[in-house]
């Protein structure tokens, strides 16, 4: 069933044009890969879904479940079930992990989250994702190193269970055990067959351990070629170079 | 979208600023004479150096030129303010005493519950008189006293407090000094002898409830060697059209070895001037802790200070300053090092507001003596818009080179990318910034008894509401 259609999106970010006119559909149960190189608009796709005020879309539609999401405030489009891990988490000083999960659960749900069933399952999603128990009142983000700060992400997203999850370069900065635990939150995710995910990334080390149904190559704001999980083999031999190639041939 | 949330709406106070029918059963002439000041002493039943004391305070008072410097006062008329307001009942022993409609003022502050749940004394004050008293008896049985500052000026103690009254904190330290030395009204004292430890807080409500009424409450506390206390001062008062004046002085001896936390909230009322002045004299190996938020208030001067007067005697200030609309908040610290291995340590947060200012003042004086001493002064400061305003003016004078001092200063924003990381997670745009903005607060908050942080965060939620456009 069709989760997310993107149709036509042009995007600028301060008057530049990113994306130009981009064309996207993911169904329940299905994870996508977005592949490229640096600059290619990955994060701008990314951030435009998930609603970023720095990025304009100025043509287009993004429509999820059936819903325009342009224009929505972001936190609606949260409560409608989007959910993005980022890049860069920011740091929140004097806000602890655990109580903002709690709050963001109350808030986007409109219902009081019972704190015995939920201290259980921040534990018991901790541990799974490798992190002590300390992490949960530990101030978000603050002092996280690059690998906490993608774990807590991960933890975010099996905390409050979107229905479409962007991972925005999760993988960057992970060392080779991280990048494990990392996959395995990410299997964890996969399991609901009601959600849909979408993985940005720029190297394809997250990927050999992850079921994958569709590649998206996007190069230069367009998408340059699709196809299936063997896509992801070829561009780890060969790179990108026959796709720029393609583009500026077009362009 | 970015450009219109910038601006931030004045907030509602309307749950703080409410107010009983004029009810006082005596009021002074406006306005302030020698013949005034002997009224006061004498209902007051001062005993004779009291009296002395009020009448060389108003000469000072009265030789002594306005501040010069900070934030203008010169909407304060002092003609204009009733400086002693009574309230119908005296001291009461028990809650069922306290007439109603007093009762309904304080209930409607949260007082009573927070008394039930974990106080070990109240003296709340009720414009100028303390109305409602009461010290738990295990506090008493350690000898712990804890009683207005008129009683104890008749009670065993009274020598005590006369060798300790307005020494830390001289009439001739500046105007309002003086004043309060001449019109001092109600205030708490509180003796700990050596060794004892007072497990549960105690505290002490100050409000003003008379148009054109000053305030200038005296908190005496001793804590003598060894000993341990924490002191609560939690203020909010309703909203008046005429200028306010609060000119309150805290005396703070701490003895040998002893600990004191001082913690106050303070959330007066828009149109109030709150010119207070605190004092800590801090003996060998004693510590004060500082705990203060600052939050309402027309204009503000309020520069705890702490003495460090023997070997190794240590200060800690933890603060947090909200300026909203209309106020000029002037708020810091002064810690002079007296003695060889002092140490103090500031950590301080302001924040600003629809055109609110707030101004972090601080110095740091190193005496000669003060050998191998530390000081580590550390601001930050969040400014919520770009028509408020945030300045720090740190000050040192250290006299020898024997000494470890750290200074660190940070302005900042809210940053649009906190705003959208935390409302992609499904917090709205006003909860998001509540969220960071409590967050910034923790320093504060997190040195809070829980009932007072959780009074603060509603506070700060209050203070943004409407903070999006």
């Amino acid at each position: 069933m069709e989760l997310l259609n993107v149709r036509d999106l042009r995007v600028s970010v301060e008057d530049k044009e990113i994306l130009h006119g981009l064309k996207f559909t993911a169904n329940r149960g299905e994870t996508h890969v977005i592949m490229g190189p640096n600059g290619a608009g990955k994060s701008t796709f990314g951030n435009i879904l998930m609603g970023n005020p720095a990025y304009q879309a100025t043509s287009g539609s993004i429509l999820f479940n059936g819903e325009e999401l342009l224009d929505m405030p972001v936190n609606e489009r949260a409560a409608k079930g989007l959910f993005m891990s980022f890049q860069n988490p920011i740091e929140v000083p004097g806000v602890s992990l655990e109580n903002f999960i709690r709050t963001a659960l109350e808030q986007r749900d409109h219902k009081r989250v019972r704190l015995w069933e939920f201290r259980k399952e921040i534990k018991r999603t901790l541990e799974n994702l490798m992190m002590d128990e300390s992490y949960a009142s530990r101030d978000l983000n603050v002092g996280f190193s690059g690998g906490e700060k993608k774990k807590a992400e991960i933890l975010q997203l099996l905390m409050l269970k979107p229905s479409l999850a962007i991972l925005d370069e999760t993988d960057s900065g992970l060392d080779v055990d991280a990048v494990r635990t990392v996959s395995r939150g990410i299997e964890e995710f996969q399991k609901d067959k009601d959600s849909a995910l979408i993985i940005i990334t720029h190297n394809a080390a997250i990927l050999s351990q992850l079921h994958v149904d569709r590649v998206h190559v996007l190069v230069d704001g367009q998408i340059a070629a699709e196809g299936d999980a063997s896509l992801i083999d070829e561009i780890n031999e060969n790179g990108f170079a026959r796709f720029e190639e393609g583009v500026n041939g077009n362009g | 979208m970015a450009e219109e949330k910038t601006f931030v709406d004045d907030i509602d106070r309307s749950r703080y600023d409410f107010r009983n029918e004029d009810g006082e059963s005596f009021k002074v002439e406006e306005g302030l004479t020698p013949a005034i000041v002997e009224q006061i002493s004498r209902e007051k039943n001062d005993p004779e150096w009291m009296r002395e004391f009020r009448l060389h305070s108003l000469e000072v008072y009265n030789n002594t030129s306005m501040p010069d410097w900070g934030p203008s006062i010169e909407g304060l008329d002092m003609d204009n303010i009733v400086t002693y307001v009574r309230p119908h009942t005296k001291m009461s022993a028990s809650w069922d005493e306290v007439p109603e409609e007093i009762k309904d003022t304080f209930e409607r502050l949260g007082i009573p519950q927070a008394e039930r749940e974990s106080l070990a004394g109240v003296g709340a004050q009720y414009d100028s008189e303390l109305v409602y008293h009461n010290v738990r008896e295990e506090v008493a049985a350690k000898g712990v006293i804890y009683t207005d500052l008129e009683s104890a000026l008749h009670g065993e103690r009274a020598q005590m407090i006369r060798e300790h009254f307005m020494k830390l904190v001289p009439p001739t330290d500046h105007k309002f000094a003086a004043l309060h030395g001449a019109v001092w009204s109600g205030g708490s004292f509180v003796y700990v002898p050596p060794g004892v430890s007072v497990e549960i807080p105690l505290q002490s409500y100050f409000r003003l409830n008379s148009p054109g009424a000053g305030q200038f409450e005296h908190t005496l506390i001793i804590v003598d060697e060894g000993a341990y206390l924490h002191f609560i001062e939690g203020c909010s008062a309703p909203k008046y059209n005429v200028a306010n004046l609060h000119a309150g002085c805290v005396e703070l001896f701490v003895g040998k070895n002893a600990t004191l936390r001082y913690s106050t909230i303070e959330n007066w009322s828009k149109n109030m001037y709150n010119l207070n002045t605190k004092r800590a004299l801090v003996e060998e190996g004693a510590k004060v802790e500082w705990v203060s938020g600052s939050f309402g208030s027309h204009v503000s001067y309020l520069y705890p200070m702490s003495v460090l007067a023997g070997r190794g005697a240590r200060s800690e200030f933890t603060g947090v300053t909200f300026a909203g609309a209309g106020q000029n908040l002037d708020t810091g610290c002064k810690v002079v090092h007296n003695a060889p291995d002092t140490s103090s340590y500031v950590n301080t947060r302001s924040i600003s507001k629809s055109g609110g200012i707030s101004t972090f003042r601080s110095a740091v004086v190193v005496n000669e003596k003060a050998k191998n001493s530390k000081s580590a002064v550390s601001c930050q400061s969040l400014m919520i818009d770009d028509v408020s305003r945030s300045d720090t003016i740190p000050a040192m004078d250290i006299r020898t080179d024997k000494a470890d001092i750290g200074h660190e200063a940070r302005i900042g924003r809210i940053s649009d990318d906190a705003v959208f990381y935390l409302m992609s997670r499904g917090v709205s745009e006003e909860e998001a910034r509540a969220l960071i903005v409590s967050g910034f607060a923790e320093n504060v908050s997190k040195e809070l008894p829980l009932e007072y942080a959780v009074e603060m965060n509603n506070l700060i939620r209050i203070e943004m509401k409407g903070a999006i456009g």
